[in-house]
């Protein structure tokens, strides 16, 4: 009766090891605080009708932004930890994580760095910078967009699931090679977590790929042909193209996965002529090409930061773009050098080692027509470009590394070291992160309305750019040395310790970077009055997100504006905008439908981990009749007449006018400085407790 | 006049969603396509680890395949002639010529869960060996895409029933019949590549 009901959930599920409490207690605090803060301010139903039923694309893109940012804080945890384990646990030391802990660290970090963090800032830029840059108010089916945005969340809440119940990740990588993922070797709940995690969040990309293709093929603005898209939106469609192409594949996989661990399939196991070869080949198509669905977004916001902050249009729109569609491409062909190992033979290892050779073209193309924008441009070194330029060095040593890696003889040497370590987190870090960063740095002013802190920024890029040259840079060293990864203790006749130290110095000095960056918006938000964008366009922009107000309007633009350039925008500010006509505009209702089938999803996931199956069939009944409410709801639009679009506007208008400020501040250096920004939170929790404030909260 | 501009705007703004929303099935046509082609290739490695036991030559039924395959080609052909009827707004040859292909489409699932359970009760399941493994997996999938695509129907049509044939419910079963369609092809192609092969 009991497995019935509770499957193999038991008490013993509960935590009782250090770590799983301490995230067990910190995560259920975390739930409680901002649950009370909620009902204090009396917030449930803003919360609930304004944001989390929200289908409005700008808002879900904030929404990404808040969950990947907290799953950054955690997945940067994890990295501390390890690198403090490898300082550590050298000789006769064994540094205070168990082998198998560890290898759960590494796993969760992989998966979280790489599905929570990364794309879920992605999807976040795309969600928030794509409609507004094409001219459309809204994406072609919202409601997609938000079940995508859900069923994220629901992956996220999955893969820390396990602190709460059943207290082990997956201890096999972040792509849980076979067998190792199978029943026979990973008995426990931590690789189906794994799977299920990957699966919900990855179902929930492919739906919102297909979304964004649909909105960037057929709602362009009137008059923007494909060549006179904006590069990030380029780069944007390009991604999720490759997303539509590779997904499935890792859905399919990952079902495979699991039919091995719960029916007894033998499709990669050892015994019964399963073949583990071939997952590696799988999850290997579809994770290669991963890596550049998270990179070519980037490029597209380093090519619009390049060509604003340069003050000129970018250097040749065609290769950069043409360079953006052969990666895509090349992309698609390269999987097997991340197993030349694997005794494919010459021949078969020649062509993948020339295909990822050749791919290192269309990149240098690109990086070229950066470098030549800012030929010759009126360069501004704001933030963004600060960014910007510590991308290209770090992303031209990690893609030096990765040539170095796509020869196979070098591979086999260098196959599952420190190296490739070194090489991956230059190319995550210093391409996709810092062009996250870059992106979050240069479209704050649309996102909040308001500029972020200048000084602090770039104390905090000057901390990451030194902190990943000291973490990473040994690595590389080490790896050559011979270091494998995934390493938790070492001989001390290695002589490696010195260097381990040193990546976790660099280590707490991107931690360092990250409070900075925290500590940034902090200030920014203190010093909103000096900061204010009323302008809508603080970059003197070259495209059309920077025609709207910023924030933008719900419905983004008052009137579809008529394209006939690249760089719409830029042009149009250099001749007398028309005065708007309005008309009436169609805008998507609030769905929760989206928030109900992530809960049905989740308890899929969680029933198939724990085996309880009632739960399971119940949760897929609960998403049909969801689907079916849903799906035959005729009148999912309402219809803003032009008249409340006018006096939307003004009201608009008039609350601008009244804060925007009598003179324009051009000199960043008035901004907040750290010390300045200590003393008023100092001066602020002084006041707090010497004048008993928390008595009126 | 204004009230006319309005409608015209209106039946614009709709015929730009259906445009949009069929483009948008269509690309989700090829990602299943592709879930499609990785169980193919799957099945293509694992098809001869039958480690000793039965291959698909003594194992399958060749007539029981055709009769499934008739069956379900001759439901895209009436699934086509009640989208046409759909098209033209009427409303009970649309029932019939869907109801025929529900029906049609169910003996199809009925013919697979028999086959399927003979396979079983002689003991040849998805854990005997990769071969079945892969066998089971490739083609059960295309049974339970058939199961919603049922589903769906059987849905779609209490629908009509109740409010008639409304240009939101067109769209739906056009979207349905691009999707029953679609799953004809890929049977087509586990017809040739398990069944027939088989046999060659």
């Amino acid at each position: 009766m009991k497995e019935l009901l509770l499957g193999k959930l038991d008490g013993n599920a509960l935590p009782h090891e250090w770590f799983t409490i301490a995230g067990s207690i910190s995560f259920i605090l975390l739930v409680i605080i901002t649950a009370l803060i909620i009902t204090r301010l009396k917030r449930w139903k803003w919360l609930w009708n304004d944001w989390l039923t929200s289908v409005d694309p700008k808002k879900i893109g904030i929404m990404y932004f808040f969950v990947s940012g907290f799953m950054l804080i955690r997945g940067g945890l994890d990295a501390i930890m390890l690198w403090l384990q490898q300082a550590l646990s050298s000789g006769s030391s064994q540094g205070y994580l168990s082998a198998d802990h560890y290898q759960q660290i590494f796993t969760a970090h992989g998966n979280i760095m790489v599905f929570f963090v990364a794309m879920g800032f992605i999807f976040g830029l795309i969600n928030y910078i794509v409609p507004l840059q094409i001219g459309a108010r809204d994406l072609a089916s919202p409601f997609l967009n938000t079940l995508g945005f859900w069923l994220f969340v629901a992956g996220v809440v999955m893969v820390n699931m396990f602190f709460l119940f059943g207290g082990e990740y997956a201890a096999t990588g972040w792509l849980a090679v076979a067998p190792l993922s199978g029943k026979e070797f990973s008995p426990g709940v931590g690789v189906d977590y794994w799977i299920w995690s990957l699966q919900i969040s990855g179902i929930g990309t492919t739906l919102g790929a297909i979304n964004f293709i649909m909105t960037i093929l057929k709602m362009r603005a009137p008059g923007m042909t494909l060549w006179k898209m904006p590069m990030f939106t380029w780069g944007s469609l390009c991604s999720m193209i490759m997303a539509v192409t590779v997904f499935p594949l890792l859905t399919a996989t990952l079902f495979l996965v699991f039919f091995d661990r719960y029916l007894g399939t033998h499709f990669f196991t050892t015994l019964g002529g399963g073949d583990p070869m071939m997952y590696t080949n799988l999850i290997w198509m579809w994770g290669h090409p991963e890596v550049y669905i998270l990179m070519l977004p980037a490029f597209g916001v380093f090519s619009e930061v390049v060509s604003t902050f340069s003050r000129k249009a970018i250097a040749s729109y065609t290769s950069n773009v043409l360079g953006m569609i052969g990666v895509s491409v090349l992309a698609l062909s390269v999987w097997l050098h991340h197993f030349f190992t694997m005794g494919a033979g010459a021949n078969v290892n020649a062509f993948f080692g020339v295909m990822t050779m050749i791919i290192a073209i269309p990149t240098s193309v690109l990086v070229f027509t950066w470098i030549a924008t800012m030929y010759k441009g009126r360069i501004r070194f704001d933030t963004p470009m600060l960014w910007f330029l510590g991308f290209v060095v770090i992303f031209a040593i990690g893609g030096i590394a990765g040539v170095m890696l796509a020869v196979p003889p070098v591979d086999f040497q260098l196959h599952n070291s420190l190296f490739l370590v070194a090489h991956f987190h230059s190319m995550v870090i210093g391409g996709v992160l810092f062009g996250i960063f870059c992106a979050i740095t240069y479209w704050f002013p649309k996102f909040t309305g308001l500029k972020l802190n200048e000084r602090i920024g770039r104390y905090a890029f000057w901390c990451w750019m030194i902190g990943f040259c000291m973490s990473f840079i040994p690595m590389y060293i080490l790896g050559m040395l011979g270091a494998t990864r995934r390493l938790d203790h070492y001989d001390a006749s290695t002589g490696w310790q010195p260097f381990f130290v040193l990546m976790l110095i660099g280590g707490i000095i991107i931690a360092i970077g990250v409070a900075l960056q925290l500590a940034q918006i902090l200030a920014s938000f203190i010093q909103k009055n000096r900061l204010r964008d009323t302008t809508g366009d603080p970059w003197n922009g070259r495209t059309l997100e920077w025609a709207t107000a910023s924030p933008p309007q719900f419905y983004n633009f008052t009137v579809i504006p008529h394209i006939t350039t690249r760089d719409a925008f830029w042009e149009k500010k250099h001749h007398k905008l028309p005065k708007p006509a309005y008309e009436d505009i169609h805008m998507p209702k609030n769905t929760a439908a989206g928030i109900y089938i992530s809960i049905f999803a989740f308890l899929v996931g969680f029933g198939f981990v724990w085996e309880i199956i009632w739960l399971v069939a119940v949760s897929i009944i609960g998403i049909i009749v969801v689907f079916v409410v849903r799906g035959f709801n005729e009148h999912p639009e309402y219809t803003i007449t032009a008249a409340e679009v006018q006096q939307l506007e003004e009201t608009r208008a008039r609350k601008d006018l009244a804060v925007s400020r009598p003179e324009k501040h051009d000199d960043t250096d008035e901004d907040m400085g750290l010390w300045q920004l200590i003393g008023i939170v100092f001066g602020f929790a002084k006041d707090v407790i010497r004048n008993k404030r928390w008595r009126k909260w | 006049m204004v009230t006319n501009h309005e409608t015209a705007h209106m039946v614009d703004h709709e015929a730009e969603a259906n445009d949009r929303v069929m483009f948008g099935f269509w690309v989700y046509l090829m990602t299943d396509l592709l879930m499609f082609a990785v169980l193919f290739a799957v099945y293509a490695v694992l098809h001869g680890k039958t480690l000793g036991g039965e291959s698909g030559r003594e194992l399958f039924s060749l007539p029981l395949a055709l009769t499934g395959t008739l069956i379900l080609l001759t439901s895209s052909f009436t699934c086509g002639i009640g989208m046409i009827a759909a098209r033209g707004g009427k409303k009970n040859l649309t029932l019939l010529w869907f109801g025929v292909t529900f029906i049609l489409g169910l003996a199809f699932l009925g013919l697979e869960l028999y086959e399927f359970t003979e396979l079983i009760h002689e003991g040849h399941t998805l854990r005997s060996n990769a071969f079945l493994s892969s066998f089971f997996v490739l083609v059960g999938t295309h049974g339970l895409h058939i199961t919603s695509g049922l589903l769906w129907m059987a849905i779609t049509l209490v629908y009509v029933i109740r409010r008639g044939l409304n240009s939101h419910l067109v769209r739906k079963l056009a979207l349905l019949s691009l999707f029953w369609h679609f799953l004809d092809i890929v049977w087509i192609f586990i017809f040739t590549i398990v069944y027939l092969k088989a046999f060659v």
